[in-house]
């Protein structure tokens, strides 16, 4: 049992692991196959997965209905919006558009699927504008630093900020390019070496808790 | 251009090899076109043709050394022949063009262990694509053309054929240091068995108790987000690793933990993670399969019903651990106005400014892969970062040497620091 829930795993990760590190520097035909495999396998693996999550996604709303919990109507409104949609689905054979006129299918996604969508990503304008207000408060020297950073970058992007303040368009450049960049490559090479040495401790199974946690 | 089209037709034809005889005596007597620009006398000589190495296939590269006439106005035409047996350059192919004082191999991304000639011969490599199909294994006759004006002259034709290379010789200095770092951490680890080592304080780690013993305070749930990434990415298995972490403590506290997934197969890893720290806890009757549940994996879709658990349930405590995208301040700033303590920890450094603005906590960048180690305090993980310090410690040390370096090749203008600097170049 020990065998095929732990030994045989990290055999698999060690030698998976150390093979797809060596494809990367191996630019012959058949490593770049072995890459094409992989990947093909991953969306194979992916795609039986997603059973796996709509299973899932069932069975949590089936419970909330049954058990008439707070607010089960939304669990109603996604069975139906679920199966209508896999109905009209499999009713259009899965297109858009047949012969240039839209199905069902596509309607749904066109009229209802982009325009949620875009509603959710425009409310990230108004998050914005609140998030900014809260942080640009100079309640500590921090925070002032911040704002006056920020109020000379806005002003540096915009045609009316330049105008008014005409210095803003070089400082803001000179703040995103010398002092904004450096920082940000300073966290990236920090992420690099952490994803590297995270990647040499699954490989070397070192790290195990990912496959359960334990320690046998 | 134009004239230049009409020459190469002309050379094409059945008189071509008398034209192209005509024209090397012509310009060897001086008397090539009416008024040159400038005037060639010698074809280009040592042409040399061979597979591009370290590549996959379908390349060839030509070398040759350069010539008294290298200027703007004269232009190298590189030729190639579909066929190996066709020996009359006129009748071959242009595929490159480009002036006489250019493709220098010194300019090159070529790094000085894998330059194929010195830095100051000519190079040029043809490629398969669009303009020229080149098949490995096939050989090939490739030619060089210098023209001046309305002068032409050719080299001698050389074959060659392009094979696929099993290893990437450009690549040399990023293997040494992958296996440079990968011993350090290892010898770090080994440290760290023999004596207990230094780790500084992560506030944002601290306060996953904190947050945890809120929730179970106030009879709240827990919220743990994995990320938008799947078990591919490096911070989603470190996302999963601390929702272990988090779990355990869960469990033990008897707080409710909910954890909707964006990935199936993130799911079930999680799943199995969060079964066996209610294990290890000693809870084991309290999990429930259903706290890991899948939503959607689209982005959008996501956001909203994870805006909606906010709001319906109000998790006393919010975790935000993986990569994040657009969505990361739609959940964060809806979050906020619940009043949860929020903890969000991502290598997504375009989205830190939307967490430290909306969250109590963030971790940045490395402090993800850190939270284990920190967490934990096993010898093991903590080596890791040690190793990873010590990295970090010779990047700076690079950096520092390299900027004086090549301030000092610029002011003395000399190429001897370019040895040191192409060891780190492009290493990715």
């Amino acid at each position: 049992m020990i065998l095929l829930r732990r030994q045989l795993p990290l055999v698999i990760t060690l030698v998976t692991g150390l093979g797809m590190a060596a494809q990367y520097y191996v630019p012959h035909p058949a490593s770049e196959g072995l890459l094409t495999s992989v990947t093909k396998w991953l969306q194979i693996i992916g795609g039986f997965a997603l059973v796996l999550g709509v299973t899932s996604l069932f069975h949590v709303h089936a419970v909330k209905i049954r058990r008439q919990e707070a607010g089960w109507g939304y669990s109603v409104v996604l069975y139906a919006g679920m199966l209508g949609t896999i109905a009209v689905g499999l009713w259009a054979n899965g297109k858009e558009s047949i012969d240039g006129v839209m199905t069902a299918f596509g309607w749904v996604y066109s009229y209802m699927m982009v325009p949620l969508q875009g509603t959710m990503f425009a409310i990230l304008a108004f998050f914005i504008a609140s998030a900014a207000y809260r942080s640009f408060r100079a309640r500590s020297r921090e925070a002032a630093v911040l704002l006056a950073a920020a109020v000379i970058v806005m002003m540096g992007r915009v045609p009316l900020g330049e105008y008014i303040l005409p210095l803003s368009g070089d400082v803001s450049q000179w703040i995103l390019n010398v002092l904004n960049a450096s920082v940000r490559r300073a966290i990236l090479i920090g992420v690099s070496l952490g994803a590297v040495a995270l990647s040499l401790k699954i490989i070397f199974g070192v790290e195990r808790s990912y496959l359960g946690g334990g320690k046998e | 251009m134009e004239r230049e089209t009409y020459f190469v037709k002309r050379t094409r034809g059945t008189a071509g090899p008398f034209l192209k005889v005509m024209m090397v005596l012509a310009a060897l007597v001086g008397l090539a076109s009416p008024v040159p620009a400038q005037t060639v006398s010698l074809p280009p000589h040592e042409l040399r043709v061979f597979d591009t190495p370290s590549d996959g296939g379908g390349s060839l590269t030509v070398v040759w050394p350069p010539a008294p006439h290298d200027s703007k106005e004269v232009r190298y035409q590189v030729l190639l022949s579909e066929g190996a047996e066709d020996g009359d350059p006129s009748h071959f192919k242009v595929v490159d063009e480009f002036s006489s004082n250019t493709h220098y191999v010194r300019d090159s991304k070529w790094p000085w262990w894998t330059r194929p000639a010195g830095p100051e011969q000519h190079h040029a490599t043809i490629k398969n694509g669009k303009a020229v199909e080149l098949k490995s294994g096939n050989t090939y006759a490739v030619a060089l053309a210098v023209v001046a004006g309305e002068q032409r002259i050719f080299s001698s034709v050389v074959q060659a054929a392009p094979e696929p290379n099993w290893f990437n010789w450009n690549q040399l200095n990023n293997l040494l240091l992958v296996l440079g770092f990968g011993g350090i951490v290892f010898f770090a680890i080994g440290l760290a068995k023999k004596r207990e080592m230094f780790l500084r304080r992560i506030p944002g780690l601290d306060a996953v108790d904190e947050a945890i013993g809120r929730s179970t305070e106030l009879g709240k749930p827990i919220l743990y987000l994995t990320g938008a990434h799947d078990m591919n990415d490096p911070s989603t298995i470190a996302a999963a690793v601390i929702l272990g972490r988090v779990a355990k403590r869960a469990a033990s506290y008897e707080t409710e933990l909910l954890v909707p997934h964006r990935e199936p197969i993130t799911m079930a890893v999680c799943q199995e993670i969060t079964k066996q720290a209610y294990l290890e806890a000693g809870k084991p009757d309290l999990f429930k399969e259903d706290s890991n549940f899948f939503i959607t994996t689209d982005q959008f879709s996501y956001t909203a019903a994870v805006d909606g658990i906010m709001l319906r349930k109000k998790p006393a405590a919010n975790f935000f651990m993986g990569a994040y995208f657009a969505e990361s301040l739609l959940l964060t700033e809806t979050g906020a106005s619940t009043g949860a303590i929020q903890i969000a920890g991502t290598d997504s450094d375009h989205q830190l400014p939307f967490f430290v603005t909306t969250c109590d906590y963030t971790l940045i960048g490395e402090e993800l892969y850190a939270a284990s180690a920190y967490l934990s305090r096993e010898p093991v993980q903590v080596g890791t970062l040690r190793g990873q310090d010590i990295g970090k410690a010779v990047i700076l040390g690079v950096l520092g040497l390299g900027t004086l370096l090549a301030t000092a090749g610029v002011a003395l203008d000399v190429q001897w620091p370019q040895l040191f600097l192409d060891v780190f170049k492009d290493v990715k």
